[in-house]
């Protein structure tokens, strides 16, 4: 298959290794990835922070960018669930909301063919052992986006499974959000604390090495929050565990 | 989301400041500064919703059709809400025939004086009240009390926040924030007759307020309540409670007053029996609730001989004229998104300001008072999620609570936009918005903030950014911030493959 990579732009410039990996592990299966240079943002956070108007030509840009990939691509895959949940069940709506019709008809069509890395990876390419080693204590948190906009369910953890070497510990509390929320984190710090300080009490626990999630904007936050307390627990990105393999071990990024 | 044609527009009308409880004093995250602080209260709300949470999670995955239950619920609501001028008149006209009285009331105010004055007619000076949501909204019992009239909460919980002089702070569970131990100080110092060796056993706290309200449900001429359902087709009015104090207040009095909401509504008899399905089970996690209680204006010789029913507008009428925004109005008040809510769990409900807290409350209350702005509370509850959509999964009518808080959020920054005076925020997100729109500018934008890598200099900060200048602060205060990487993702595909995948879109410059 043909693959348009959409880097996000938190992805793009804060964590360039996510899509790298990403990369990699397509292109293990035996996939062509390429990646459309005009993409930007999808704007996920003027939409949840209520910009609609800074939002629409945002979401214009990228209608534009990925409809063209699409011509010669069979699909869109982002490493980052909250992404592919905004251009999903978002872009059409602020479309509408900004009086295009024509443009969310559009959308829908990029939306239809955008996924998340591991409903790609178990729906679309029907694979759940990607090949990869990962010799390490490992827990995964279930985004919120990614479990109840997207509804990837097991998709994950059965790909974690998969991976030889990694010991799979439940999380305590999983599905409760880690406290991010984009601008929330700021607009309400108090509030984003406590859930946070929750999350880390539950990830500590679990006495893994490693904390994994879909979304790099919610490992960012339980990272953050880690390594200020110096808890001694990394965050690391799934596609990053799935790249990893005997042979090349990625650099964690912690 | 169905879109219906209400008509010409016309300006809307919003429940009015200074009377009754739908906003508090200080925006959210301010209260909930606050509230974080009561390690008490965090506990006890967070104990509290656990329970409930786990025991609807049991009971609901006993119904093997409860999605299609879901649907049916949001199927139904939305159907009163594109007919409920017709429904209400249909209500009105069923309740009269069977000797009933109907008012209507615009607002709070108008609520209240009705009540007031039906009250002072009969001449009592105590009512005994069925636990309500639209009675607390409205401020009822302060009015009565200004009256002169001693209004009696007979609802267990309901009665610990009246004598402790609280607020509610959960839609079914009204002193979720209290503890037993609480609870007996308040019994010990407020009720009249209490026993003075009460303890903090649950059963014996029980005990003394049922001695306690029992005298007053014998005494009571002028029962109060509100409705979890209206039947348009038989003027057919339905209360489903725990604790039985609601069949007291409901059958023993001669005057039964009843407030009810306008979107109450169900179309038909038959209508009940999806939701008689849905409440229990997302409320208390129960397959049915012990009371329901239904009646029909009067029956001689049996229960009250004098029923008024009055109809509340108080900013519903706003509500219903926003598209988006209106399904807030599909509420049954079951709670359930209150007890998933990350946010409830951390803060309880008396930081939302409003009677109505949590995320139906961020939603709810905005657009019953309408949002007026930065010093306006109500305007910072729909900021007030992170859009993890616990709520909408969890709702029994299907109310897609995140994209509402989404919509609203829009109105809120419509209204700043608005304002003659520049806001720091706007200018900001317009600014990222404008980098955004091209790929050379952002590609810019990514290495002004590479200069972010000398943040990680500091000595201590172990190549990350542990303190920034505000806004950055509200981040850094609890949590570190990764240093930009030295090369974006978009550079390395550049350096390593530009010459074989890109060609699509322009370069970065």
């Amino acid at each position: 298959m043909r693959i348009a990579l959409f880097a996000t732009c938190l992805g793009d410039a804060m964590f360039p290794d996510v899509s790298r990996a990403t990369v990699a592990v397509l292109e293990r299966l035996g996939h062509t990835v390429v990646f459309p240079a005009g993409q930007t943002c999808c704007g996920q956070m003027h939409v949840n922070s209520g910009y609609l108007d800074e939002a629409a030509p945002l979401v214009r840009h990228h209608v534009e960018t990925f409809e063209d990939a699409l011509e010669t691509c069979d699909a869109v895959v982002a490493s980052s669930g909250s992404c592919v949940g905004s251009v999903r069940h978002q872009h059409a709506m602020v479309a509408r909301a900004k009086g295009t019709s024509e443009l969310a008809q559009r959308a829908e069509h990029v939306a239809a063919r955008t996924y998340e890395l591991s409903e790609f990876l178990v729906d679309v390419l029907g694979v759940t052992d990607v090949g990869a080693y990962y010799p390490h204590r490992v827990t995964y948190h279930p985004t919120c986006h990614s479990l109840r906009m997207l509804h990837v369910g097991d998709k994950p953890v059965r790909l974690l499974r998969a991976v030889r070497g990694l010991d799979l510990i439940e999380l305590p509390a999983a599905d409760s959000c880690c406290g991010f929320g984009g601008t929330f984190s700021v607009k309400n710090p108090d509030v984003s604390t406590a859930m946070l300080a929750d999350k880390m009490s539950n990830v500590v626990a679990t006495r893994a090495e490693v904390c994994t999630a879909g979304d790099p904007s919610c490992l960012m936050h339980i990272g953050g929050g880690l390594s200020r307390l110096r808890a001694g627990v990394r965050t690391v990105h799934l596609a990053e565990i799935l790249a990893a393999t005997e042979d090349a071990a990625t650099e964690d990024v912690s | 989301m169905t879109s219906t044609f209400l008509g010409l527009p016309k300006p809307v009308t919003y429940a009015p400041e200074g009377v009754g409880n739908l906003r508090g004093d200080e925006s959210f995250p301010h209260a909930a500064r606050s509230a974080l602080k009561n390690a008490q209260l965090r506990r006890n709300v967070g104990i509290a919703t656990a329970t409930i949470r786990e025991k609807r999670t049991a009971v609901v995955a006993e119904v093997d059709d409860w999605e299609q239950l879901r649907d049916a619920g949001a199927a139904i609501k939305a159907d009163v809400m594109a007919r409920l001028p017709e429904l209400l008149e249909q209500l009105e006209a069923a309740v009269t025939a069977r000797g009933g009285v109907v008012h209507w009331a615009r607002d709070a105010t108008e609520a209240n004086r009705i009540i007031v004055d039906l009250v002072l007619e009969t001449g009592a000076l105590e009512v005994v009240k069925v636990k309500s949501m639209v009675t607390q909204e409205i401020g009822l019992n302060e009015a009565l009390e200004a009256a002169g009239i001693a209004p009696i909460e007979t609802d267990l919980a309901e009665l610990i926040v009246q004598l402790g002089h609280d607020k509610p702070s959960h839609i079914l569970v009204p002193a979720i924030h209290r503890n037993r131990s609480e609870i007996r100080e308040i019994f010990m110092r407020e009720m009249p007759d209490v026993p003075a060796d009460l303890t903090d056993d649950p059963r014996r706290l029980a005990m003394a307020a049922r001695a306690h309200l029992r005298k007053k449900f014998l005494s009571a001429k002028v029962g109060i309540s509100g409705a979890n359902f209206a039947i348009a087709e038989t003027g057919t009015l339905a209360v489903v409670e725990s604790e039985g104090n609601g069949r007291m207040c409901l059958t023993l009095p001669d005057t039964l007053i009843t407030v009810m909401g306008i979107e109450k509504l169900l179309p038909t008899w038959r209508d009940l029996e999806v939701f008689l399905q849905l409440l229990p089970r997302s409320s208390t996690g129960e397959r049915m609730n012990p009371y329901t209680s239904m009646w029909t204006a009067v029956t001689p010789g049996d229960g009250p001989q004098a029923f008024h029913l009055v109809l509340l507008d108080n900013g519903r009428t706003a509500a219903l004229s926003d598209e988006i925004g209106r399904a807030a109005l599909h509420c049954i008040r079951c709670s359930a998104c209150l007890n998933v809510c990350p946010i409830y769990e951390r803060t309880g409900g008396n930081a939302y300001g409003s009677v109505y807290p949590g995320p139906i409350g961020a939603i709810l209350s905005p657009q019953l008072t309408g949002m007026n702005g930065h010093g306006d509370p109500n305007s910072s509850l729909p900021f007030a999620s992170t859009l993890c959509g616990a709520c909408y999964s969890v709702c029994p009518v299907k109310i897609d609570i995140p994209s509402i808080l989404v919509h609203l959020r829009a109105r809120a920054v419509d209204h700043v936009r608005a304002q003659p005076a520049p806001n720091a925020e706007l200018v900001s997100m317009k600014a990222v918005a404008w980098a955004m729109r091209k790929p050379r500018r952002f590609a810019r934008a990514e290495r002004f903030m590479r200069l972010g890598r000398l943040l990680g200099l500091r000595p201590g900060s172990r190549g990350r950014i542990t303190a920034l200048p505000w806004p950055g602060s509200a981040w850094t205060t609890s949590r570190d911030l990764p240093v930009p990487p030295k090369e974006t993702f978009r550079e390395w595909w550049l350096r390593e493959r530009g010459a074989l995948g890109s060609s699509e879109g322009d370069l970065p410059a």
